[in-house]
């Protein structure tokens, strides 16, 4: 087990509601971004004099721009529905970690300066001012929600805390109050084109590296091509797939699967990243940006198509939101959706029968599997709803003989966010990413007690990322996390069709 | 004419006056805030239809608070169904003739008005007692309780103690409806209960009871799940795609 200095939650037979515990985790907040970090954005470099009249300007503006805030920060009838199912407060017992306390967070203020009872009774309705010690609340707990919408289900008007913190983030970006982890790789993102900031010529060197490795593993050349004019596909991976342990299996999983369906695929240099960390901040302006370099390269390399890799949040904004913020993609093939996910892609060629699968080489694992958020509530695979979840099951179960689902309640659109989402996967937040995914690792915990599971696969490299490092925190392995495409890429029999 | 006549027919007319044109303003206010991105909470029906009908689940069943709170769920639905029932038995007072259906739905109002008085203590006592929605619930959440349980109360007990006259009461309102005010009858109860219908209607616009029009109007339960098939954009963005106005 990792060493702390906080207390990791205990594993038990079941998932209890905890007491509430107010300021628990009043202290939690992530590192501020530095002027040049803001300076970058186009953000004031530091808190602007007459903060208080521009927070609550850009509250006017967005309020303007975004019905479902105008919408949501009416219609809630604090019916406490919500209040048990954030994976915040089911770690923390923090009642500010509840979807609605936190949303009030922000209701109040909109009350005070937008709405009559507010201006005329703020008591009465809870109508607050935004002062210095209400700034640092919106600064802590909104960067304690990883924008999940698990709240969102349950809500019986689908308010959705994601859009709200999404808003209040983009105020305090106006104020020149921003977040460094997400506005420090967004501009990694604008110079360099992928949040980890790798260059052309180190991403070669990787793919080169990688080309050897499979060849070593497997004895055929399958390639890992980069910049190719002409090429069909446009892969657009998130980046971490280059870099780490298991994301890198899933790269080579996808590469296996392109070889064998014989199809001319490249990754690009230049848009080289699939996240869009924009969509955290709630930025649109910003999130368009990252996303026309995406559009840029797919006309620069003339492909017909883009396929994404293993990326949650990546691909709610690929699916989601590029047709809106770089669309139209009248250039490309029309006969595949655009963007088409690669579990799509790989899920196609499985039912044409065009891959060979050898389950028995995945037989040293009992898998689960974790949906994560932002594929689960925010997108879409295949042509019925709810595709997303049976999508990779389908290729887990293709790719592996032993398969078993986590509880009902805790899979599916009722899934629990990894706990490090939403911008929040940074080491000074590793308290709050601890406690947060203990519902998840509770879930997981019971399938390995009752089925004796040892891994669980995931198709987003947050969780990833996220689940590598808070497992061991509860005696759980690192290495039990896998892509679903490290699996697919396990089974797949090369060179046996054409 | 009395002045407790006029009076109450002004206070009326007042609180009809704001419901309307302070709920419709609203309305407005959201029907013309563009929605600029797809975010149907998912899985999500993939045609407007489909998304019509799921709003209609949400409207009708409460389908999304089945999900999460099975007794909130009794407690919301039998507060709701009842106000309904009460609401098309009061038709009676406001048409003339009285429709075949509100005669028929007048025997079921009695158990509408318990229903709703039921759903209402549960709701009250659930925000009482359980932690989370204490902790979340503000005085205006609870005198939104108390009002409308004053308004089911005060009803209920002109039906039990103090059986109006029925009839010179709907004279009373048949003539604001037709500009010709007519006396009312003074009971007490009457007048408490006509206060509170006041009050609620004159709140309405500025409350969470919002959440009536707003369910229609919740992206993430109001849209189709068709991103990649349709262009969806808003007008501010559309400008800002051309480069004007250096919007954000
Ligand atoms: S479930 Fe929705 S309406 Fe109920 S308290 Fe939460 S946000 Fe408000
Ligand atoms: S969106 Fe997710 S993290 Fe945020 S409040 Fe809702 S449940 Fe919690």
């Amino acid at each position: 087990m990792a060493k702390t200095d906080f207390e990791v939650p205990a594993l038990r037979d079941y998932l209890r509601t905890p007491d509430l515990r107010p300021g628990a985790m009043a202290k939690s907040a992530p590192f501020k971004a530095a002027p040049r970090h803001q300076q970058a954005l186009g953000f004031p470099e530091a808190l602007v004099p007459d903060w208080e009249r521009v927070a609550v300007a850009k509250l006017g503006d967005l309020l303007g721009k975004y019905r479902s805030l105008r919408v949501h920060l009416d219609s809630c009838v604090k019916c406490g529905a919500c209040t048990d199912k954030c994976h915040y407060f089911l770690g923390t017992g923090d009642p500010k970690n509840m979807p609605v306390a936190r949303q009030d967070l922000l209701r109040s203020v909109y009350r005070r300066h937008f709405t009559l009872a507010g201006k005329l009774f703020p008591r009465l309705v809870g109508a607050r001012d935004l002062d210095a010690a209400l700034l640092d609340e919106w600064y802590g707990y909104f960067h304690q929600c990883s924008q999940c919408r698990r709240c969102s289900v349950f809500c019986p008007y689908g308010i959705d805390t994601a859009e709200i913190s999404m808003a209040a983030r983009e105020i305090l970006d106006e104020i020149g109050v921003g977040q460094k982890y997400c506005n420090e790789i967004i501009a990694k993102v604008h110079a360099i084109g992928n949040n980890l900031g790798l260059p052309g010529p180190a991403l070669a060197n990787t793919l080169e590296g990688l080309e050897e490795d499979v060849k070593e593993a497997t004895g055929v050349d399958v390639r890992f091509p980069l910049d190719v004019e002409g090429a069909e596909v446009l892969l657009i991976p998130p980046s971490a797939d280059f870099f780490a342990e298991p994301h890198i299996d899933g790269l080579i999983g996808y590469a296996k699967v392109f070889h064998q369906a014989g199809v001319r695929w490249t990754l690009s240099s230049y848009a080289s990243e699939a996240a869009n960390f924009a969509m955290f901040i709630g930025n649109y302006a910003q999130m368009r940006k990252v996303a026309l370099r995406i559009r840029q390269a797919a006309i620069d390399l003339k492909v017909k198509r883009i396929v994404v890799g293993e990326c949650g949040h990546a691909w709610r904004v690929a699916y989601g939101f590029w047709n809106t913020l770089a669309g139209p993609f009248d250039f490309l093939d029309p006969r595949y959706p655009v963007p088409q996910h690669i579990v799509e892609f790989t899920y196609d060629l499985i039912r044409r029968g065009a891959l060979k699968l050898d389950k028995e080489a995945n037989d040293h694992m009992k898998v689960t599997f974790h949906d994560s958020c932002n594929v689960a509530r925010a997108t879409r695979m295949g042509d019925l709803p709810g595709g997303q979840f049976v999508l990779p099951r389908a290729l887990i179960k293709a790719s592996c003989n032993h398969y078993f689902d986590m509880a009902p309640d805790t899979i599916g659109e009722k899934t629990f966010c990894c706990g490090g989402g939403g911008g929040l996967l940074t080491d000074e937040l590793i308290e709050l990413r601890v406690k947060g995914a203990l519902p998840r690792v509770q879930a997981l915990h019971e399938v390995r007690q009752e089925h004796g599971v040892t891994h669980m696969a995931a198709i987003c490299a947050i969780c990833k990322s996220q689940f590598t490092k808070v497992l061991p925190y509860y005696g759980i392995p690192m290495d039990s996390v896998v892509s679903v495409h490290q699996l697919v890429g396990n089974a797949i029999r090369l060179g046996t069709s054409s | 004419m009395p002045l407790l006549t006029v009076t109450y027919a002004l206070l009326l007319y007042a609180a009809a006056g704001i419901f309307v044109v302070g709920t419709g303003w609203r309305i407005y206010g959201y029907a013309r805030t563009p929605a600029p991105l797809k975010i149907p909470t998912t899985p999500a029906p993939v045609t407007r239809l489909g998304a019509a009908g799921r709003v209609a689940r949400e409207v009708v069943l409460f389908e999304s608070l089945f999900k999460s709170d099975k007794w909130t769920w009794i407690f919301a639905a039998a507060f709701h169904l009842g106000l309904l029932l009460e609401l098309l038995r009061h038709l009676r007072y406001f048409l003339q003739p009285i429709g075949t259906w509100v005669t028929l739905v007048q025997p079921f109002g009695v158990y509408g008005g318990m229903a709703m008085l039921a759903g209402l203590a549960g709701l009250l006592g659930r925000r009482l007692l359980v932690a989370r929605v204490r902790y979340v619930s503000g005085p205006s959440d609870y005198l939104m309780l108390l009002l409308l349980l004053a308004t089911g109360l005060s009803g209920f007990s002109i039906e039990l103690l103090e059986r109006t006259d029925i009839v010179s009461f709907k004279v009373f309102v048949l003539g604001l409806e037709y500009l010709d005010w007519q006396p009312l009858p003074g009971n007490p109860l009457l007048l408490a209960h006509l206060t509170l219908v006041a009050v609620l209607l004159i709140v309405f616009p500025f409350s969470k009871l919002l959440h009536a029009p707003g369910i229609f109007f919740s992206p993430t339960r109001n849209q189709a799940d068709d991103a990649r098939e349709r262009r969806h954009l808003a007008p501010w963005a559309a400008r800002l795609e051309r480069g004007g106005a250096g919007e954000v």
